[in-house]
């Protein structure tokens, strides 16, 4: 398989190379090596060596959702007229015919209507947006979860925040191109955002629109954005994403014979580029049969855009929905600067909040290496539980999150659950501050109490369920220990030690620079780690062990045996076990 | 424990090798899977694959039939609503690309080497010989290009590149015309002007007709826009749309509090608002009668009114601008003015 370049030097010597009638693919190899030294570069690449596990198929939901992004949003591009000039719709679609609507919404009808297979690519590319983005932010919890994003990945947790902010500009700025009156009233929102921005905003307004709102340049420029601007970062962006990837090489859960010097996995060619590939055809497939049988987006339904009308439940794509729900509930304050109005009722929930979210996103792999002082490389993942303060970080902020994106639908929450929206929206003014305070709390501790369990089961073994007397009556449930291999994986995590400033003085008692901050920095690791449960050590064992042992000399009726019932529970070698009933 | 984590740079150290308390037991052994073991089983798997494969193609088929065979436009609505041409092109294209993928990913795990292998890491940063050899390079590079002996060269270089990005900005200038520069009271345009005016008639929205007062019973409330409106075509139309709706409610005269100054603001207890949201110009529409609160559905401002279009609830800072009222000759409610306020969101520029 690999490809002989031994020809390569003949090649350049002053006689011409003779080869022996190669085969025909060897020779068309041999054609592409010449020019592009395929056979050096492919060298480490093709067997290159893959971890499996089910959480790694996350982000290539989101790669080939972008695919079929692409390959829908081509077709799209074929049939649709970014136009805002003003026509009298003839289509196929009866109950708007006859209606004043844009040259976009119109040829999106049409693309509905009047082009076979036109809708189903529209909803297969709205589907899959939706998957594109679920995915990304998905795979970003699985990457914080499992502290994926440590050294030397930082950078790449990064480029996915930023993939995850285009990906969202990139959403909306598509489901407003059709020009209907839902999208419609997104871009109306939109265009007070900017107004809201001190100094500049009806500057910015004027500028975006080509004029007073709504002008007829916004959808030609936001289609441009759409299929050129932003794409092309992603690209961009995804390239470089999938190339860290391929130098770190992919991180690791750790077992037996898996450490942080080597990965352990299928190699690329073949097992790991047909499952991939294969898996590409299976996103591809589920995004057509979503695209034939869920309907998405019918624009037909809301009709074209008019900014005299509005219908309730207006709201964004759902990934629009948490800065919309800050928008809900925050008070109507504007205050007054130099006479001008400061409208903090829109900037805090648009223009800062989110802009601030995504900054504390892309700055926490930072902040927790600041914390923990810690220098070295990662690459074994480590469970949710074993990283309780990290863990509850996350689960705070989605909870901060799920609680704004539910806001952003109080109303239909009013509606479905018959209550009122005022105290819907007084409840998620405080919710949004209490909730992701309660939720950090009960993770950390919930993941403390796992990592309890963990070292109870290194300790003394798993629970068996078997309950045993003894002589003086005492009843205790019997444990037996767990294999090595699992005791192994549960043991493979790093002792962690908060940080301590080296020096806090110098020979002079003279206070070393970055003193308090250094102060902050250890109290803040004390913090993170102090009530973590630590692996026990080699001797904690032992001597659990032993203990272990005398009470075994106890029960050692069943030694060699298991109880009734747990015989094939797969902790147990199958042969010679019967059900204890039938030979005594 | 006393192993400090800035201790070493990469990888675990020997350290906390010594520490562990189970050591490594290794990769387990390779377990034979059926279909390695009995041909049969293989074989069976193969002819899985290859159905797979073939039913894909059997799909293929009959999305190009379903291509053919449904049309579009005439049956948008058959098919649960779905179209039959979209719902059997999606399930045919949906269904030959699952059974593509479904049978690679068969023959990956039932037939392909199931060996893992090991590869070893290496840390992510250069060797040190690397780095030395690339800092030598660099420097020798920045040495023969003079670029620190030369500072002149250096920073008018920087001047100029800083400059010419400049131009790109400029040339954005053209996007759009400043709020200033479209302002027109005459025509109701720019920011703070509607084509609202005094003595403009004020017509029902969609068809044009006048309203007269008698005609609205207390309770009423109707959208509205000025005379003239659908005179307007294209942009003109849509900008004028965007800002000079108003809604006409009438209550009784009693329930009114007028703001100062607007006594004589309403007629007969019929007072007028303009329909944009104050927040960020949603078209407000929803009118609770008892409360005279009417309600905005995208992010639920609510106003009062018969108190001066007052925010009693939601997000909004300013009340809706009011349209000063008056009765013409013939009975029909026309406006004494434009808005005195600016329409819609706040903005940087509209005073306070």
């Amino acid at each position: 398989m690999s490809i002989d370049t031994s020809r390569v030097a003949d090649s350049n010597t002053t006689n011409a190379a003779t080869p022996k009638k190669p085969a025909k693919a060897g020779a068309v190899a041999n054609w592409a090596d010449e020019r592009l030294g395929l056979g050096s570069m492919m060298k480490k690449n093709l067997r290159k060596v893959f971890p499996d596990h089910w959480s790694f198929m996350l982000g290539e939901i989101a790669l080939w959702s972008f695919v079929v992004l692409l390959l829908t949003g081509v077709f799209l591009t074929l049939f649709f007229d970014p136009s805002m000039a003003e026509i009298d719709y003839q289509g196929s679609y009866d109950p708007l015919r006859g209606v004043e609507m844009s040259r976009s919404m119109a040829s999106t009808l049409d693309i509905s209507f009047d082009v076979r297979g036109g809708l189903l690519m529209r909803q297969m590319h709205h589907w899959a947006a939706m998957i594109f983005i679920a995915s990304m932010m998905i795979h970003m919890m699985r990457v914080y979860f499992t502290g994926a994003f440590r050294k030397p990945r930082e950078l790449n947790w990064v480029i996915g925040c930023l993939l995850l902010l285009l990906g969202t500009l990139e959403g909306f700025t598509g489901y407003s191109l059709p020009d209907d009156l839902l999208s419609g009233t997104g871009v109306r929102a939109a265009d007070g955002f900017l107004k809201a921005t001190p100094v500049v905003g009806s500057y910015m307004s004027f500028f975006l629109f080509g004029g007073e709102f709504p002008g007829d340049s916004i959808i030609p420029r936001l289609y441009t954005i759409h299929i050129l601007l932003i794409p092309g970062l992603l690209l961009g962006l995804i390239a470089a994403h999938m190339l860290l990837l391929v130098y770190h090489k992919h991180t690791q859960w750790p077992g037996p014979g898996r450490t942080e010097e080597n990965v352990v996995g299928f190699p690329m060619l073949p097992v790991y580029a047909a499952k991939a590939g294969g898996f590409f055809f299976i996103v591809f497939g589920a995004t057509a049969v979503m695209g034939g049988l869920l309907t998405i987006n019918p624009v037909w339904k809301f009709g074209p855009y008019d900014p005299t009308k509005v219908t309730a439940g207006s709201q964004p794509d759902w990934y629009m929905g948490w800065p919309d729900g800050l928008l809900r509930i925050i008070p109507g304050w504007e205050t007054t600067l130099f006479g001008e109005p400061i409208s903090w009722n829109i900037m805090l929930p648009i223009l800062i909040v989110p802009p601030l979210m995504l900054t504390v996103l892309i700055l926490l792999p930072f902040i927790e290496a600041w914390i923990t002082g810690d220098k070295r490389e990662h690459h074994l993942l480590e469970r949710p539980r074993n990283a309780p303060t990290r863990t509850a970080v996350m689960v705070s902020l989605m909870t901060f999150y799920g609680l704004a994106w539910a806001a952003g639908g109080n109303d239909i929450i009013a509606i479905k659950l018959d209550l009122s929206i005022n105290q819907i929206t007084y409840f998620m003014r405080g919710a949004v501050f209490i909730g992701p305070a309660i939720a950090f709390y009960i993770t950390r501790r919930w993941c403390i109490s796992l990592q309890r369990h963990d070292e109870g089961k290194l300790l003394h073994g798993y629970e068996t369920g078997i309950i045993m007397r003894s002589a003086e009556g005492g009843y205790s449930e019997r444990h037996l220990p767990i294999s090595e291999a699992e005791a192994y994986t549960l043991t493979a995590r790093d002792r962690e030690v908060p940080w301590t400033p080296t020096a806090t003085t110098d020979e002079n008692g003279v206070a070393a620079p970055g003193g308090r901050l250094d102060g902050i920095r250890s109290k803040l690791s004390t913090l993170m780690y102090a009530d973590n449960i630590q692996k026990p050590t080699a001797a904690e064992l032992e001597e659990a062990h032993h203990h272990a042992e005398h009470e075994h000399a106890l029960t050692a009726a069943l030694d060699g045996h298991s109880a009734d019932g747990h015989q094939f529970d797969g902790h147990h070698a199958v042969e010679g076990e019967t059900l204890r009933g039938e030979d005594h | 424990m006393s192993i400090k984590p800035d201790d070493h740079t990469t990888g675990s150290s020997e350290l906390e090798k010594v520490s562990e308390p189970i050591a490594d037991p290794g990769l387990p052994a390779h377990t034979w899977r059926p279909t390695d073991v009995d041909e049969r089983l293989a074989k069976r798997a193969e002819r899985q694959v290859a159905g797979l494969f073939g039913l894909s193609a059997v799909f293929t088929i009959l999305f190009f039939v379903s291509y053919f065979a449904f049309k579009v436009g005439d049956n948008w609505n058959v098919s649960g609503g779905l179209g039959s041409s979209t719902v059997a092109l999606g399930l045919t294209l949906g269904l030959a690309l699952l059974c593509i993928g479904i049978g690679i990913i068969q023959w990956a795990r039932k037939l392909m080497a199931d060996h893992e292998i090991v590869e070893m890491r290496h840390p992510a940063r250069s060797s040190d010989e690397d780095r030395e050899v690339t800092v030598a390079a660099l420097n020798t590079g920045l040495e023969e290009s003079g670029i620190g002996r030369r500072p002149l060269i250096r920073n008018s270089l920087f001047g100029a590149i800083g400059v010419v990005a400049l131009a790109p900005i400029v040339l954005l200038r053209d996007l759009g015309p400043t709020p200033s520069q479209v302002e027109d009271e005459e025509e109701g345009k720019g920011l703070e002007h509607t084509i609202w005016k005094a003595n403009v008639r004020v017509v029902r929205d969609v068809v044009g007709t006048p309203i007269r007062a008698a005609d609205l019973q207390v309770g009423d409330l109707v959208n509205a826009v000025p005379d003239g409106l659908f005179d307007l075509e294209g942009v003109d139309l849509q900008v004028q749309k965007a800002k000079a709706p108003v809604i006409v409610v009438r209550m009784e005269p009693d329930e009114i509090t007028p703001g100062r100054g607007r006594e004589d603001w309403s007629v007969e207890g019929i007072v007028c608002y303009s329909k944009i949201c104050s927040h960020v110009g949603c078209p407000i529409s929803l009118y609770e009668r008892t409360t005279h609160h009417v309600l905005c559905p995208c992010h639920q401002s609510t106003f009062d009114l018969a108190d001066s279009a007052r925010v009693v609830f939601g997000p909004a800072a300013r009340p809706l601008p009011q349209l000063p009222l008056a009765v013409d000759a013939e009975g029909f409610l026309v406006a004494q003015s434009d808005f005195t306020e600016p329409v819609g969101p706040s903005y940087w520029g509209r005073g306070a």
